[in-house]
């Protein structure tokens, strides 16, 4: 069953005019084949995200909504269907035209931060930046700005473990919007934290939303996705629901 | 510029957080290093002592004995035993224009020879001037070799093994002194520099008292030689030599030109290149050893390499989730790798060359038989460009094979990985 609802809230499985899609995904599957077993993870998947579009992907643990980010952030590749992200085919790209495209496109959030525990805040916010190749002033002002953007501008030189959770997500955060990507891809980002740090980056999020951003936020938490103005919901590797969130709008 | 630049800067992230890893890896490496740089060196000293060893007897000469004759010849029967005179060996050097050297030589074991109160028991030869090139008896600075003049006149001047020289007269100067041998006094012209001599077949020439031919032949009567020593124009035609010997010999003293047991010969040039083979066998050998070592080694920093990929599958995974291209994980794990290797290299070799050169300082400074034997430890270019190309190849193969390993996994899975 895919179901697409467009930002208008038609439910006609095609998507609404407007301007051109971020996420462009039809009839997406991905098998995992360990050789004896085959497990279908995700199947025939369609999704469109426009521009400024905050979606979130529910679903229970093991639905696929891992898999479905993974290959949205061109983390892993689909094993049928197409995927234009931000204009670009890239099923069939090799692994450094999508190391490119991850760089430039996509900035990720995860759960546990993934921040680099040997660095400062400062350089894990600069490394995609020295990726991308930025020149070294460019790269300084841009991480000033970004740690200015998320309240840390005097904990850059503090290392990973020196910070609060909340405030290492903040990092993540910063370094997600280091290269200004067309898309956030955030994984539940608040799962690690308190209740106040969660609504802090919570926060941080909407405040970027309605900055014009495109956010896909993966969660399991219904509290959180209410607060998104797209909810995308996914069950055993299909998506079953797809819908304008209301109480957001 | 911009892309090895930030290879150096993951490079060096990683290095601080890998620092006791490093460490170990960096011993593993100089410990292989400085094992083949010890085992090639002093393969070399070995090769070096070997070469100058077997020349130590002489270069390219032919040390003839008289044998016995395995054939009947002109009447004669076989089984008689030859014997030379000093009129043979004129008759070489007229017969054979290819001879560029000869002398006859006579020996006489258990000579008393007195210089002060020391007493000692010595070997004394007697033989020709031309014995001292034949068999590189070079004397020290202040000194002479016996000459035509002592020969003819029948001096009593003797020229001192080096041994010899010290026994009797310790660190004092001994030329110009009169010994006595056999209670005769004999004026001591010149003593033996110090050499390496592998062969020998009268005892070690650093031992031998020598003296003129004719002093000898009228001092003790004898007539009949203990050997000859000759050398052609050309080592190389030894084997040609030879022949002429057996012809020349064989129409004096009537035995078969053919018959090989009427002479005993020592050709150097031949038992040079037997030790020649011995020492390149060993030297293949201990730098197989070396380079085995130096493989464990390298099998350690693979081992290491590859406990650092996977150690850092997670962060390999982020750094490819926020856009690190392929050469951007393979780069600084090589560079590692390589740099690693170099560090460990560089101190082997520094240690290696501190060792090798305080040996050879303390070989210089010793008497000791045992390290006079094993040579100068050297470290040559040969040494330096075998550790280094062994160091490289490692270095990058311990590299590379992990490295591939790395990129060969999705980010997705990478990030998964706990």
């Amino acid at each position: 069953m895919n179901l697409f609802v467009g930002r208008n809230g038609k439910k006609n499985g095609t998507p609404a005019q407007g301007p051109p899609a971020i996420i462009k995904m039809r009839g997406i599957g991905k098998v995992y084949d360990s050789g004896a077993i085959q497990v279908e993870a995700l199947c025939a998947i369609d999704l469109v995200v426009r521009p400024q579009e905050f979606v979130a992907i529910v679903g229970p643990s093991g639905s696929g909504k891992s898999t479905l980010l993974n290959l949205v952030g061109c983390l892993d590749t689909p094993t049928g269907g197409s995927y234009r992200l931000d204009g670009e085919e890239v099923a069939e790209l090799d692994v450094d035209e999508l190391a490119d495209i991850r760089n430039r496109k996509v900035g990720f959030v995860f759960q546990n931060f993934n921040l680099l525990p040997q660095i400062t805040a400062y350089e894990n916010i600069e490394m995609p930046l020295l990726f991308k190749g930025t020149g070294a002033r460019e790269r300084r002002e841009r991480v000033e700005e970004l740690l200015a953007q998320v309240g840390l501008s005097d904990r850059g030189h503090h290392k990973p473990t020196e910070l609060s959770g909340g405030q290492m997500q903040r990092v993540a955060v910063a370094r997600a919007l280091a290269c200004d990507p067309a898309l956030i891809l955030a994984d539940e980002p608040t799962g690690n934290l308190d209740t106040t740090s969660g609504q802090d980056v919570m926060g941080l999020f909407e405040g970027l939303s309605a900055q014009g951003r495109t956010i896909v936020l993966i969660t399991h938490d219904s509290a959180l996705a209410r607060r998104t103005k797209r909810i995308v919901r996914i069950q055993d590797g299909r998506i079953v629901e797809d819908r304008p969130n209301i109480e957001a709008a | 510029m911009l892309r090895m630049g930030l290879i150096w800067k993951l490079f060096r992230r990683a290095a601080h957080i890998q620092r006791k890893r490093m460490v170990m890896t960096v011993a593993a490496i100089a410990w292989g290093t400085l094992s083949i740089v010890l085992l090639l060196s002093f393969g070399e000293g070995l090769k070096a002592n070997f070469n100058k060893g077997s020349k130590g007897l002489g270069e390219g000469i032919i040390v003839v004995w008289p044998g016995t004759t395995a054939k009947a010849f002109e009447g004669f029967p076989q089984g008689r035993s030859l014997r030379f005179i000093e009129e043979d060996v004129d008759l070489l050097r007229e017969s054979i224009p290819e001879i560029a050297l000869a002398s006859a030589e006579m020996r006489r074991w258990g000579n008393n020879v007195v210089w002060g109160r020391t007493s000692l028991s010595k070997p004394v030869a007697g033989v020709e001037p031309e014995y001292g090139e034949l068999r590189n008896q070079i004397p020290q600075a202040g000194g002479r070799f016996l000459d035509e003049l002592d020969e003819q006149e029948k001096r009593r001047v003797a020229f001192l093994g080096n041994k010899a020289k010290d026994e009797l007269f310790g660190e004092r100067e001994a030329v110009g002194e009169t010994i006595l041998v056999n209670q005769m006094p004999f004026t001591v012209v010149g003593v033996m520099k110090k050499k390496v001599q592998m062969g020998t077949y009268s005892g070690p020439d650093d031992n031998n008292v020598i003296i003129p031919l004719s002093t000898f032949r009228a001092l003790y009567g004898r007539r009949t030689l203990s050997d000859f020593v000759v050398k052609g124009e050309n080592p190389a035609d030894n084997e040609v030599l030879k022949r002429r010997l057996y012809e020349v010999l064989g129409g004096k003293l009537r035995f078969d030109p053919e018959d090989e047991r009427a002479l005993s010969m020592w050709d150097t040039v031949e038992s040079q290149r037997v030790t020649a083979n011995i020492s390149i066998g060993i030297e293949i050998f201990l730098g197989v050893i070396g380079a085995l070592t130096m493989v464990i080694g390298g099998v350690g920093v693979a081992n290491i390499m590859y406990a650092v990929v996977k150690h850092r599958t997670r962060e390999i995974g982020v750094q490819m989730a926020l856009g690190a291209r392929r050469s951007y994980v393979l780069g600084p794990l090589v560079v590692e790798s390589l740099s690693l290797t170099a560090l460990g290299g560089v101190i082997g070799i520094v240690v290696g060359v501190g060792i090798v050169e305080l040996l050879a300082f303390v070989q210089a400074k010793s008497n000791s038989d045992a390290l006079q034997f094993l040579g100068t430890p050297t470290f040559s270019l040969g040494v330096a460009a075998t550790t280094v190309l062994l160091l490289g190849a490692i270095g990058f193969l311990a590299g590379f094979f992990p490295s591939r390993r790395a990129v060969s996994i999705q980010p997705a899975e990478a990030l998964r990985y706990e």
